[in-house]
């Protein structure tokens, strides 16, 4: 277990390393791998229990990344929690290396295979529905984007979280109000999303989704209702931590230039030596 | 001898297995009735999952399960399954490799005079092409008998489908059953009937007229179509004079373009005719109407046959 300032510690590192093998590799999804670190973060540090020991186990917990294009963000993790080496996760977008742009399960640590957005929430709903089946204590995370919730697979998966009751469900939404064209809100709006998810039969609760100890508190509190699934809106900034990637829209994909990569490297370590 | 629907077959025997084993999972779509999956409903309610109409989410959740140790059988009509579904199953169950049996139901133009939105003539064709899914097509309840049986512990990604109109026998309960293998029902010199599904009913009475007039055909079961007995199939042209493939579903993409795709590539010159749907709005009738239309009916069969040998 991390505590706060261990946690935000980790989240500045993994934020260089998301950096860094986007810049690297010469693809990647920048932004929304910077808004959704901090929850990856306090999950996989402190809440999944998911290590590579136990992952060949049916008995643990599950981690399913519906947004599957913030990749870099799941690998930085899984590689700080030794499923495979940093030589591995270099060969990020090179020919015939598992490292693609989007979660297989060839990746060790990887859960399912994502991509296509829309696809995780179903998935989860029937890894849990399993355990409740088992009498299993484990529990399913699911991420998903904001932007993904315009995929009508959604709601189909939320009415079956609330007809099975599935209150070791928790599925978080990066909410971080920009998609690849815009805002959320100017290319299809979502809200009032507290109220959707309400009328869904799910408990929701809402925190800022980039500060890790509110994250941890929030975790913390699952199940929030008994016989309900758990939904955590996570207000997050999409790019957050670098100054001139922070809510630009062009940042959903963009890739740093040298420049750009110095400059964002130096804004973290700047950020570091502030804790020191 | 006349049997049961395969549908009735598929659903006592699951049941059955069931009862044996309850780490065996339904996931229907509303699809409980017409999948004849009300007694297991009432006998085993802690092994069926309800999702309503929403088959999307039906293969989603069946690939979840799968991933927590359970043997799972997503059951809906074919059309909507592998239509709607489509990037479910692409991604969430075959590249994700859940090796979850996918069920269509009421398959082909089963439903008759409910029409195009019904009917599944599409779902062998786009399932060839996704990668890491195995399609079967039983052709009588033995067929389906053993597919379902060993559904349960195959170890990828599987599609099975069939019709609802009962049947005739055409295997014996002692025949060998392995998904990927075909089988020889009929040896002769003349014409060589290529099948999958439930069309290898109306071959065995096209063949059974033609040898009153001296024709003697061949007719091989490919109830696997992916991946496909190539061996048997190459095997059985070297002695006849041509080839028909029958098929309840499109021309394109099915039994009939495999074949074609076989014989090209390994140089064969030979008469080859494939029969299935063309690519035009449907004609409206019941099941037996349709195929007879298109060109299904014993009686047309013996006619192309003959038509082939001339």
């Amino acid at each position: 277990m991390l505590n706060k300032k261990e946690l935000e510690l980790k989240s500045l590192e993994y934020r260089k390393t998301i950096l860094n093998i986007i810049y690297k590799s010469g693809a990647g999804h920048t932004a929304g791998s910077l808004s959704c670190i901090d929850i990856l973060n306090v999950l996989y540090n402190n809440i999944l229990k998911i290590n590579p020991e136990n992952f060949n186990s049916i008995d643990r917990n599950r981690y399913v990344q519906s947004k599957g294009h913030t990749v870099e963000a799941l690998y930085t993790v899984l590689c700080d929690k030794n499923f495979f080496t940093k030589e591995d996760l270099n060969t990020l977008n090179k020919f015939d290396s598992h490292f693609i742009g989007h979660p297989t399960r060839k990746v060790p640590g990887v859960e399912h295979n994502t991509g296509a957005l829309g696809h995780g929430l179903s998935v989860a709903v029937g890894m849990a529905i399993g355990f409740k089946l088992n009498n299993k204590p484990f529990k399913v995370y699911t991420l998903l984007g904001d932007g993904e919730l315009s995929e009508g697979s959604i709601w189909e998966s939320l009415l079956s979280a609330s007809k099975y009751k599935l209150d070791n469900l928790v599925i978080i939404i990066d909410r971080n109000g920009l998609q690849i064209t815009g805002k959320t809100e100017e290319v299809n709006p979502i809200e009032p999303l507290m109220d959707k998810f309400l009328s869904f039969g799910l408990s929701v609760k809402q925190v800022n989704g980039n500060s890790v100890s509110e994250l941890d508190a929030i975790f913390n509190k699952v199940p929030f209702d008994e016989k309900k699934p758990n939904l955590i809106i996570a207000n997050t900034i999409k790019g957050k931590g670098i100054s001139f990637i922070e809510n630009e829209v062009v940042w959903h994909h963009k890739l740093p230039s040298d420049e750009e990569y110095k400059k964002a490297i130096e804004e973290l370590n700047t950020q570091l030596e502030n804790y020191k | 001898m006349n049997q049961k629907a395969n549908l009735e077959v598929f659903a006592e025997t699951l049941l059955d297995l069931a009862k044996k084993d309850n780490d065996i999972i339904v996931v229907t779509s509303d699809s409980r009735g017409s999948g004849k999956l009300t007694q297991f409903g009432k006998e085993l309610p802690n092994q069926i999952i309800e999702v309503g109409i929403a088959e999307q989410n039906l293969v989603g959740i069946c690939a979840g399960l799968s991933a927590v140790g359970k043997k799972v059988f997503g059951v809906s009509p074919s059309s909507f399954l592998t239509a709607r579904s489509l990037e479910q199953i692409k991604n969430d169950i075959a590249y994700s490799n859940h090796p979850v049996t996918l069920v269509g139901i009421s398959a082909g133009v089963s439903y008759g005079q409910l029409g195009s939105t019904h009917h599944s003539i599409h779902d062998l064709a786009v399932l060839r092409t996704i990668n890491n899914i195995s399609v079967v097509v039983p052709s009588d309840n033995f067929e389906t008998r053993e597919s379902i049986k060993e559904a349960v512990n195959y170890t990828k990604p599987l599609f099975i489908r069939f019709g609802k109109k009962p049947m005739q026998k055409i295997h014996n309960d002692n025949d060998s059953f392995k998904i990927g293998k075909g089988t020889k029902i009929r040896d002769g010199k003349d014409i060589l009937f290529v099948t999958t599904g439930e069309t290898a009913q109306r071959v065995l009475l096209a063949s059974e007229i033609l040898e009153k007039e001296k024709i003697f055909c061949s007719h091989i079961n490919l109830h696997t179509i992916k991946p496909f007995d190539n061996d048997l199939f190459l095997n059985s042209l070297s002695k006849v004079k041509a080839i028909i493939s029958v098929e309840e579903h499109s021309e394109s993409g099915g039994l009939g373009e495999k074949c074609a795709s076989l014989i090209s590539q390994n140089n064969i010159q030979i008469p080859f005719k494939i029969i299935g749907f063309p690519d035009e709005y449907m004609i409206n009738g019941s099941q037996s109407d349709v195929l007879d239309h298109y060109n299904m009916s014993p009686e047309k069969l013996a006619k192309i046959a003959k038509d082939l040998m001339n």
